[in-house]
């Protein structure tokens, strides 16, 4: 139902516009529980799931290579500043390796693999959705969602904590070269003071850092949302090629505020389980 | 067109005269298909709204195993909605769509998807998979559905591929991007016609074409409908390819079927809508 919303009264204008939220939300959710439910369930793409491994996980490495690499490099430069006015650059190491694993590394990559490949599902699936290929799946007994949304939600599930380590790894590593580069640490010092970090909220199981659970537990959630919001909002595009480009750039604004607030409420949560 | 006969149609760029509309149907000869009890397909006062506006308003048509109905009207008269609403792809606001006596309005997801591999449709832009090979395109459903040897799928795609007039060898291997519209058109029949279900649903298949592919795709539906007995509902505007390939005819108006019946009793008709329509 197309409304004219110049024509309403404020209150009628926020009625419709709550009425018109609910209705999203109520869909977003569907589509995330049969997605979560085609995940489980016969049948499965395994070549579609390979295709998108391949699209979203190897085809995203360059880009968190190199945003880990210059990330890490400037907390180590920016930290440095501060620190040498105390004579603790030996901490360097520390701050790198804490706001890396606990924060940057995970969101920065959902992020960056948001703009890279969630427009291009959103713009994709938006592509098919108004040439119609979407209603050719339909009319040949293939559930689109299985077909299309579960290869590419697990893929994101699958690709985001790994491209997450990569950038932890990476970024790790650009602190080190600043720190013994430009700050006359020695790699011991420096990778000493990140282990320490790494320790310091404890251990899961002895052995598997707090920290390193928290933040490889964060892309899981931010994959899934990178996934089913790109999906939902190309399957939900309408109006030709502007609709595409429409549907892109909504995907990917409504999933970086989507992960950057998940992002304060799993802190809190880890916090409050594992740390307090 | 020669302007002497008795004017049938015209609709601006399109004049149908009641000599040509006879010749149509004798070049068609669409055959009559074999008396049925039960119609495969029935459209019961169905209603349809979008908001205010109201796409379809308790329209009723049954199409009988083995014929041809095309469904005729102007642009935005709801026909393609028909066609989605057929499929299940929408639902109506009310009435009963049967397809073999199954409410698709009511059948849940399972049982739609079930529904529709007795179906196969002809999209307006073919909507062909456009990062798939023209081979993969039409080996679709044999890939999604049946366990068959690769060797089987490619004699499958073959036979489907001779049966719209196109040349394996030389077009399996390109991309939809690389087809003309006519061929792209048919490698849709193709893929529709792949696991042979007794009902075809076409979408404008003349529409943007020229008049001799328009030939060309009317004859298929036409070598379709005799040598597969397949049951076609086809939407069109395009009134030289109703009367061509249609048994029966149904002319949408208002969210209305103002019209039904053979091509033979619509150049007759004295219905008051149909003659304002036509003339």
């Amino acid at each position: 139902m197309i409304v004219r919303k110049a024509a309403l009264t404020p209150v009628r204008y926020a009625g419709s516009s709550l009425r018109e939220l609910a209705w999203h939300t109520q869909r977003y959710f569907t589509l995330l529980w049969r997605s979560i439910h085609g995940t489980v369930t016969r049948p499965f793409y395994g070549k579609d799931l390979a295709v998108q491994l391949d699209s979203i996980g190897v085809g995203s490495i360059g880009i968190v290579i190199l945003t880990g690499l210059f990330t890490g490099m400037v907390l180590a430069l920016q930290s440095a500043v501060e620190m040498r006015q105390f004579g603790a650059t030996i901490y360097i190491g520390r701050l790198v390796g804490a706001s890396t694993v606990r924060e940057l590394g995970p969101v920065l990559t959902a992020l960056m693999v948001t703009g890279r490949a969630g427009s291009g599902i959103a713009a994709e699936l938006g592509a098919m959705r108004v040439t119609e290929q979407i209603d050719a799946l339909n009319t040949m007994g293939v559930d689109p969602v299985r077909k299309l949304v579960v290869p590419r939600f697990v893929a994101c599930l699958i690709a985001l904590p790994l491209l997450t380590i990569i950038t932890d790894l990476v970024a790790i590593f650009g602190g080190l070269l600043i720190a013994v580069v430009k700050l006359d640490l020695t790699f011991d010092l420096y990778m000493r003071s990140v282990y320490s970090t790494l320790a310091q909220n404890g251990f899961l199981l002895r052995y598997i850092p707090i920290d390193f659970v928290s933040g490889l537990s964060k892309p899981l959630f931010f994959g899934a949302i990178i996934a089913i919001t790109s999906c939902y909002y190309g399957l939900s595009t309408r109006g030709g090629t502007e609709g595409v480009g429409r549907a892109a750039t909504g995907a990917v604004v409504t999933s970086s505020i989507f992960i950057l607030a998940t992002d304060y409420f799993l802190t809190q949560l880890i916090i409050g389980l594992f740390i307090e | 067109m020669s302007g002497t006969g008795d004017l049938l149609w015209d609709s601006g760029h399109l004049r149908l005269e009641r000599e040509e509309a006879r010749r149509l149907m004798e070049q068609g000869g669409a055959p009559s298909p074999e008396p049925s009890d039960e119609p495969l397909i029935s459209l019961r006062d169905l209603d349809l709204r979008f908001g205010d506006h109201v796409v379809l308003d308790g329209i009723s048509l049954d199409v009988w195993p083995g014929e041809t109905v095309c469904i005729l009207g102007g642009s935005g008269a709801g026909k393609s909605t028909i066609l989605r609403l057929i499929l299940g792809l929408i639902k109506p606001n009310g009435g009963q769509i049967l397809v073999r006596g199954q409410d698709v309005a009511t059948a849940s997801r399972d049982e739609l998807l079930e529904l529709r591999k007795d179906m196969g449709m002809v999209f307006q832009e073919a909507a062909l998979f456009d990062s798939l090979t023209v081979y993969d395109n039409v080996a679709f459903y044999l890939h999604e559905h049946e366990d068959l040897p690769e060797e089987e799928v490619a004699r499958r795609v073959d036979e489907s591929l001779r049966m719209v007039d196109l040349d394996p060898e030389q077009v399996e291997e390109l991309l939809p991007a690389e087809l003309s519209g006519g061929m792209k058109k048919r490698v849709g029949i193709a893929r529709a016609l792949i696991h042979q279900p007794s009902i075809l649903l076409y979408d404008e298949p003349t529409s943007g074409l020229d008049p001799i592919t328009t030939r060309t795709i009317d004859d298929l539906v036409l070598k379709l409908q005799r040598e597969l007995g397949v049951t076609s509902v086809v939407v069109t505007h395009d009134i030289r390819s109703a009367f061509r390939i249609g048994n029966r005819v149904a002319l949408l108006f208002g969210g209305e079927i103002v019209f039904q019946g053979t091509p033979e009793e619509m150049m007759e008709s004295g219905d008051g809508y149909v003659r304002e329509f036509l003339h």
